[in-house]
């Protein structure tokens, strides 16, 4: 069980390569992951960001040893994940996506004995949860059960308890799914804080706006496949849609295609039924000459909507779907 | 680098696995003892109900209200062979259930599997701490169930129990447990938890009935096929086990026979046991 020199030179905390994931089930194959190629560096807040079912969670499985991949390798820590999955596990703290807290002792004594499964003594144990309670402002829920502490404080609680061996990288899936906006914001300062203190942090989330405010680089995947991987800022430029107007007519919007493709600044656009997309480098001014464009072929608007460039325009421009969180 | 070097930092790193893997498994165990320890009352009161009933049933009642129970002139009394078949029965509805039913509300209800199996030790290590653990409070159970079905009698049905062979004893006990509780590993590995009330009645129910609990095996001779069949349940050997160790006047399977069934039923379900778990728990 050795590290890998080249992730040290490369300094990468989480590499993948062509890893993949498939399912047999009654209907058939499953790709979950296909073909998947990221590295992570060591420092870094990294987000894996995708519609539900993409393929994140079996992703984050694969990379905490927990689901075996069907090609392909994971490597984490420095460490292979299917060779070495104790040099792995011993690296990383995971905070799953469904709660797992011990519910038949304290958040306290779940704390220390996990921080004693990874070797700590008893007194290391009990000194690091005490810090960790501290800094999670915990303290006052320390002595209860997970059962009688709100969802917020429950994950919290989760982010306290694997980070007791001091991983090297954190993994989080889903942390804000089922927590109230206030209990989010909450976890999301202490994250920042976190990865300032030099953590490294791979999240997977369907909340772009999560992905958004706290990641330094996003994986976009869909389908089990990278779609795009960058700093947010660098996504959505090179996407090359800054903007993306959607407008539903009261008929089929093809007869206005061909005229919305002619006008200044528009990179792409296309019809559905009655809906046209159109995605554009400048989007000023072009919303009335598209309800122009509908007009001359004798279509009225319905609907129309303008969103600035985020990563929702370029989900919109990689795939040609919306994205639903 | 020589290679000797390598070979030797390769050592060190397996030692340091082993050693690190030992001190996970003893936190694991800790853990479990404390919410044993705290839940102490609950899992007496599991384990001595039933056995109690039964005993005051046809140990105190039926002797009372004059019925036969209490065994011809020159043969054993009911409650003599009843007392290692409550001991049996508890071990192997104990055993069982304290690996099963916790390991099946942990793989869907709480996903707390998804956190144990975090923990940096092969997949394996998890099963077997939850099989040492349930060994632990099974023997607890066994214990307590021992002094209650021995003393719940009526008049004139004392049974006849001795222990002749303090070691032997102890190792079957030990022996015992460990076999129920690497069933109720293999069990929970092959049902789902929306089974569980077929596992009862199939599986469960069955292997108690007939497990030599209330009877000694060599009664069955009146039947022989569910007497062969019997050789399939390993109810029955620790049942017979018990016999020979407390009961011996009864009739019971030699000695050497019921250790290699335990020892070996335990080996091969508590084997095929952990390879399941691992199976199930990796996706």
């Amino acid at each position: 069980m050795t590290r890998d020199s080249e992730d040290a030179a490369a300094d990468a905390a989480i590499r993948t390569e062509a890893l993949r994931k498939t399912y047999a089930t009654p209907r058939g194959e499953v790709r979950a992951v296909d073909g998947l190629d990221l590295t992570v560096r060591r420092g870094e807040f990294f987000g894996l960001l995708g519609p539900n079912g993409a393929g994140k969670s079996t992703t984050m499985g694969m990379l905490t040893t927990r689901v075996r991949p069907t090609g392909g390798t994971a490597r984490v820590a420095g460490f292979d994940a299917c060779r070495s999955p104790l040099g792995v596990k011993r690296r990383i703290g995971v905070v799953t996506q469904a709660n797992t807290m011990d519910r038949a002792v304290t958040i306290r004594e779940g704390m220390e004995y996990r921080g004693r499964y990874f070797g700590l003594t008893a007194r290391e144990s009990r000194r690091r949860a005490a810090e960790l309670l501290d800094q999670f402002r915990l303290g006052e829920v320390a002595d209860a059960m997970d059962d009688h502490v709100s969802g917020g404080q429950s994950k919290r609680a989760m982010v306290a308890r694997a980070l007791i061996h001091r991983p090297e990288v954190l993994f989080l899936d889903e942390p804000t799914a089922a927590i109230d906006p206030q209990a989010r914001n909450g976890l999301w300062e202490l994250l920042r804080e976190l990865n300032a203190g030099g953590q490294t942090i791979l999240l997977t989330t369907h909340y772009l706006q999560e992905a958004q405010e706290l990641c330094d680089r996003v994986a976009i995947i869909d389908h089990g496949t990278l779609l795009t991987c960058d700093t947010v800022a660098g996504i959505t430029a090179a996407g090359g849609a800054d903007t993306v107007l959607t407008l539903v007519f009261d008929g089929p919007a093809e007869p206005a295609v061909e005229r919305a493709r002619k006008l200044d600044g528009v990179r792409r656009a296309e019809a559905r039924g009655a809906e046209l997309r159109v995605y554009a480098s400048d989007g000023e001014g072009l919303l009335g000459e598209l309800i122009t464009a509908g007009a001359d072929h004798g279509l009225s608007v319905r609907n129309a909507s303008t969103l600035p460039p985020s990563l929702e325009t370029a989900f919109l421009n990689l795939t040609g779907r919306e994205y639903r969180e | 680098m020589s290679t000797s070097t390598l070979i030797s930092t390769e050592q060190a790193a397996r030692r340091g696995n082993v050693s690190i893997g030992l001190g996970t498994l003893r936190a694991l165990l800790a853990r479990d003892l404390k919410v044993t320890r705290r839940n102490l009352g609950s899992l007496l009161l599991r384990a001595v109900m039933q056995p109690l009933a039964f005993t005051f049933g046809f140990a105190y009642v039926l002797p009372a209200i004059g019925d036969s129970f209490g065994g011809g002139h020159g043969q054993p009394g009911f409650s003599t062979v009843l007392v290692p078949g409550l001991v049996a029965i508890t071990i192997a509805v104990q055993g069982i259930t304290s690996v099963l039913m916790p390991m099946l509300i942990e793989m869907t209800y709480t996903k707390q599997i998804e956190d144990r199996a975090l923990a940096p030790v092969p997949l394996w290590v998890i099963g077997l701490q939850k099989v040492i653990s349930a060994a632990v409070q099974t023997l607890l159970a066994a214990a307590v169930v021992f002094p209650v079905v021995l003393l719940v009698h009526g008049a004139g049905a004392r049974p006849e129990v001795h222990v002749h062979d303090w070691p032997l004893f102890l190792a079957v006990l030990v022996l015992s447990c460990l076999l129920a509780a690497s069933f109720g590993l293999l069990l929970g590995t092959l049902f789902e938890i929306t089974k569980v009330q077929n596992l009862v009645a199939v599986v469960i129910t069955p292997m108690t009935v007939l497990g030599c609990v209330y009877f000694p095996w060599a009664s069955l001779d009146a039947l022989p096929w569910l007497q062969y069949a019997t050789l399939l349940n390993p109810v029955m050997y620790v049942s017979e086990a018990l016999r020979a160790c407390l009961t011996p006047g009864v009739p019971h399977l030699p000695v050497w026979a019921c250790l290699l069934a335990l020892t070996g039923g335990t080996v091969l379900a508590g084997g095929f046991g952990l390879r399941q778990f691992g199976r199930r728990v990796t996706g």
